[in-house]
């Protein structure tokens, strides 16, 4: 069974920019798959390739087993994208975009399902508004309407969540959510990463073009497994300070491998007199991982 | 087309595989037609001017009435085309009919593509199974059926200070160069959509090009009127041999026989047609 997607030595220059650098992936079917990465990590290239918008200079991509260069047509057909932009085409109401939309895609007698996905993303009642008319938030649910439109088995959210406020994020995501379960293959970007830690069941990190990172959500987080120690004190012990993650405005956030060392750091702030004004534990998460992956921890 | 494209099955199934045939349709529960991209496509372009029909029909077609009264007041008298078996006026209005079709033709398909560039909106149609003729096909005929639009519009206004032109000797001709004539400038327009990159580019084509081409492609005159050296530039001009040709479908009269501004004609559009053919598969300026 071919994967959902994969993407094998995957490589793309821009001017001298190695914007991919070499990539591989494989993305299986039916998983909740996370894409993240700092600004310019190559993650919206990848994409791109993925969507047949870049063309890359060397590798090859697939989307279920489908090339998307030399067998474009059923890899597009099996492929729906949420750009990262907020692009729209004034001359259209909501409805009438997803209907050209699935028009494109050669489907007709599509009305059923357009009304479905405008109910989900909570747009009926504007429906039949222009484009121009519609608040940011609106424009970005029918982006995602227009990803959905042919049902394709592999969809592809790049920040999809951006300009979106909270209760509508929550809606878009029970709806994608549900899409997944149904059994469609989801890769997201996103810079929340509390989402990709709440949504994805594995995790890629691209970095300058690499993967850096590439694993399920739990051995991530077991990979960096441990505690951080957020504490209010005037300094951290001497024996302390290459554990220190983070010191801003006599805030420490402090690196621990287990439970049991906070007792030796608590003992080595006895012995030099230091006062804690505060003390908080914080599990792993995400952002953490992340932080540290990517060499943005300090 | 895939005969497999078109079965329909039941909703909620797993969404498997929607093109390779494996499970098909029938995973997705919907009728897709691969290459059946076209008519949505083509519908999107029409819907796109007549929309603002005001601005895309009705004000070249009032543009070009002006010109017939301005220059016919003016001329009538002082100019003699044909040898005079023609009169003036009713010489000048195959050539602002022709004149519109080449013109709103370029306008649609180079405005639609570069409107959809500059608003990041084109990758509404890069990102589904549309081949490059497909896409081609759509914005051409797009812009011809402005064009064609247009001049019936413009034919129609102006027929009332030529009724003669109603009994047309030869309307196959006039209907071939239209339809040859709009489909070279829709390329045109395509091309020229592609290319540039802000709007101030594709005006720049068009007010150095296409405006000069048009103006100076015998729609105010018969290039028999001309010194010789500008005789023989104009037979360089393609715009010359579109409305020559489309004029001889009028008259029966023509500058230069009518079957060799058909090859001439037809070899341009054959020749820019596979240009931008090409620009689409390669994805020039399209797909980065």
């Amino acid at each position: 069974m071919p994967a959902a997607v994969e993407a094998v030595n995957v490589a793309r220059r821009f001017g001298q920019v190695q914007a991919l650098d070499g990539v591989d992936l494989t993305v299986g079917e039916g998983e909740f798959f996370g894409l993240l990465g700092p600004n310019g990590a190559g993650k919206t290239t990848l994409i791109s390739i993925l969507a047949g918008l870049t063309r890359a200079d060397s590798g090859t991509a697939r989307i279920l087993g489908h090339d998307v260069v030399s067998d474009y047509r059923n890899a597009r057909r099996n492929l729906g994208v949420v750009p990262q932009e907020l692009v729209f085409d004034p001359f259209f109401t909501a409805r009438q975009t997803l209907e050209i939309q699935s028009g494109y895609f050669g489907i007709r007698d599509n009305a059923a399902w357009i009304d479905e996905i405008l109910h989900h993303l909570d747009l009926t009642s504007k429906a039949d508004a222009n484009m121009r008319a519609l608040s940011g938030g609106m424009k970005r649910r029918v982006l995602v309407g227009q990803a959905l439109v042919h049902k394709p088995p592999v969809i592809i959210l790049d920040e999809p969540t951006a300009g979106v406020d909270v209760e509508l994020r929550q809606s878009l995501w029970a709806f994608i959510r549900k899409l997944n379960t149904d059994g469609h293959t989801i890769i997201l970007t996103t810079h929340y990463l509390e989402e990709a830690e709440a949504l994805c069941n594995r995790i890629a990190m691209l970095k300058a073009g690499k993967v850096v990172a590439l694993d399920t959500k739990q051995g991530l987080l077991s990979r960096f497994s441990g505690l951080t120690a957020r504490l209010v004190a005037e300094r951290v012990p001497a024996s302390w300070r290459e554990r220190v993650l983070r010191a801003d405005a006599g805030v420490h956030s402090i690196s621990l491998k287990s439970y049991a060392e906070l007792e030796s750091l608590l003992a080595a702030m006895r012995e030099e007199r230091i006062t804690i004004a505060e003390l908080a534990l914080e599990e792993v998460d995400l952002e953490q991982v992340f932080l540290k992956i990517t060499g943005r921890d300090r | 087309m895939s005969a497999a494209g078109e079965s329909q099955g039941p909703k909620g199934a797993s969404p498997r595989d929607a093109g390779g045939g494996r499970l098909s349709d029938v995973a997705i529960g919907l009728t897709v037609q691969v290459g059946r991209g076209f008519p949505t496509l083509l519908y999107k372009e029409l819907l796109r001017f007549w929309k603002v029909a005001l601005q895309t029909i009705l004000a070249p077609v009032l543009t070009a009435l002006l010109y017939l009264l301005i220059f016919s007041h003016v001329l009538e008298a002082n100019v003699t085309v044909f040898g005079g078996k023609v009169s003036y006026t009713a010489f000048l209005v195959p050539g602002l009919v022709m004149m519109s079709v080449l013109q709103n033709a370029f306008a649609n398909s180079s405005s639609s593509m570069i409107q959809s560039k500059i608003n990041g909106n084109l990758i509404f149609i890069l990102l589904p199974p549309m081949s490059p003729f497909e896409l081609f096909a759509a914005y051409v005929v797009g812009a011809m059926v402005r064009g064609i639009v247009v001049g019936a519009g413009v034919f129609a206004v102006t027929l009332f200070f030529a009724p003669s032109l109603l009994s047309l000797p030869h309307p196959f001709w006039a209907i071939a160069f239209a339809l040859l004539g709009s489909a070279i400038l829709g390329t045109l327009g395509l091309i020229a959509g592609i290319s540039a990159d802000k709007f101030d580019q594709l005006s720049a084509f068009q007010n150095f090009i296409i405006v000069p081409l048009t103006f100076l492609s015998g729609v105010f005159y018969s290039i028999h009127t001309l010194p010789p050296f500008w005789q023989t530039l104009s037979h360089f001009n393609p715009f010359f041999y579109m409305i020559d040709g489309f004029r001889y479908g009028f008259f029966g009269l023509s500058d230069v026989p009518p079957i060799m501004s058909l090859g001439i004609v037809g070899a341009c559009c054959a020749a820019l047609a596979a240009l931008a053919l090409a620009l689409l598969a390669s994805g020039w300026k399209l797909r980065h």
